[in-house]
């Protein structure tokens, strides 16, 4: 009587692959409002980050009534467990789209400082990031998720130089403050959702293995 | 009546109670039994959930004591009404129980045996029952070359599934099981839980089961008895994830007492 645990498992799991998928989507269109200005972008990714919170909502509560009704042990437990905490992190990327859109919306009305370099390289980089996450769970692929944790370092240098940047600018502009600050708080968005990223490639790590990973997550 | 009503339901209890002599057994029991559904009633011993289910295609009554109140209606139909056939009635619903029951004869005559008595003549005719009941019932493969040697010869849980499948043989609407697998060892209760799963595309099926783990893998509905009340009623991930009354939270989380 295993079949209706398989099944629910894979419907999960579909449900997994298309939040992760529209999440990508959502990721480079954040960027792509952020780069050309687009007001009307960002306000729709702003408008619909709903959609992330319910598709949250209905993969936890499958999740919840699996548990309730299956009674899942080893491996098919920590697949459940390991989905309800990878899906809190998709959400949080996904919050993370609406937030850098949120300030875009501001950002827009002016033109910016200085053209916009290593922001979009960075979010380049996030966007693979949560791909290759979102491949590993597909595949279980503990190998790839150890390299997704590692590629944090990446998103992290990038960080440290946009801010080194920002600062520069800020001494040299300080009626711009308000902007610099505001892309300041954009590069820290990317680099927390790369770390929600590596969070996802750990726990594939957990459901595969059944071991935490110490990934790289400063 | 019976096209006032919406054909999703198969079986409306409607007050019902029932005592044995003096001793109350149901009180008050007010429950909707759905089409191609299936239905778990559990409850500790005692508290009346092999009793109701016998009460739905009325075997309660070969108890000599018995006296019930309020209505059970079937498609609509009151079954304690006089225009009610009972055995048009047990036709229709049909009963596997705890322990294996088959006849002490052939495989072949214990699933023929329904449709023989109701008429059935021609041999293909019968035949076409046979496997398809067989094959309903997740028996013919292991069965299918030996269908003239004695019922007796074969395992509990094929026992088990011969019963079923000699239930489906006269093309029931509703199967009542009562604890149908508490005989059996793990492998041949999976196989009977996978079993009801497939039925209930073409079947009702109300199934009382000691087992908690089992009727939350394998109902839609289910129902918790608790000293002749049902106390709560509803889809099964609910009553196995956030139960509304504090007894049936204690009791399937074993905490009872």
């Amino acid at each position: 009587m295993r079949a209706p645990l398989e099944n629910e498992l894979r419907s999960i799991q579909v449900d997994i692959i298309r939040m992760g998928t529209l999440i990508e989507k959502t990721i480079e269109d954040t960027i792509n409002a952020l780069v050309n200005r687009d007001l009307n972008l960002a306000q729709t990714i702003a408008a619909n980050d709903d959609q992330f919170d319910q598709m949250e909502l209905e993969i936890e509560n499958k999740c919840i009534y699996l548990i309730a009704r299956q009674q899942p042990v080893a491996s098919d437990l920590r697949k459940i467990f390991s989905v309800v905490k990878i899906v809190t992190d998709l959400e949080r990327i996904a919050d993370h789209c609406q937030d850098i859109s949120k300030l875009t919306i501001d950002l827009a009305k002016k033109e910016y400082v200085k053209p916009l370099v290593d922001i979009p390289k960075m979010a380049k980089q996030v966007k693979d990031m949560v791909r290759m996450t979102i491949d590993c769970y597909i595949d279980q692929d503990v190998e790839k998720s150890k390299a997704v944790c590692a590629s944090d370092d990446i998103a992290d240098d990038f960080f440290k130089v946009i801010v080194d940047d920002l600062e520069l600018v800020m001494k040299q502009k300080p009626d711009e403050v308000k902007q610099c600050m505001d892309f300041m708080m954009i590069a820290k968005y990317l680099e927390r959702m790369a770390d929600h990223a590596t969070n996802v490639a750990e726990w594939v790590i957990y459901s595969v293995e059944g071991t935490h990973f110490e990934g790289n997550n400063s | 009546m019976s096209q006032l009503y919406d054909n999703k339901t198969v079986y409306d209890v409607r007050d019902l109670n029932l005592w044995y002599g003096n001793d109350q057994a149901l009180k008050n029991i007010n429950m909707k039994i759905n089409k191609n559904e299936v239905t778990a009633i559990i409850g500790p011993s005692g508290c009346g959930k092999s009793t109701f289910i016998k009460t739905l295609n009325r075997m309660i009554e070969n108890i000599p004591s018995v006296r019930t109140e309020g209505e059970i209606l079937y498609h609509g139909i009151n079954i304690f009404d006089k225009i009610m056939r009972v055995e048009e009635l047990r036709t229709r619903v049909g009963m596997v129980f705890q322990k294996p029951n088959p006849f002490p004869k052939s495989i072949y005559e214990n699933v023929l045996y329904g449709p023989k008595i109701h008429g059935v003549k021609d041999k293909a005719s019968l035949e076409e029952i046979l496997e398809t009941s067989l094959k309903s019932a997740a028996l013919w493969d292991e069965v299918k070359d030996r269908l003239h040697d004695n019922a007796y010869g074969l395992s509990g849980g094929q026992q088990q599934r011969l019963c079923i499948a000699r239930a489906l043989a006269v093309q029931p609407d509703v199967i009542l099981m009562d604890e149908p697998t508490s005989a059996l060892d793990p492998i041949a209760t999976a196989k009977i839980e996978e079993l009801i799963d497939s039925l209930k595309a073409d079947y009702s099926i109300s199934i009382v089961t000691h087992s908690m783990q089992q009727a939350g893998r394998i109902s839609d509905k289910t129902a918790f008895f608790l000293m002749g009340e049902l106390v709560e009623f509803g889809n099964t991930e609910v009553i196995f994830s956030n139960p509304r009354d504090k007894r049936t939270e204690d009791y399937i989380t074993g905490r009872f007492g």
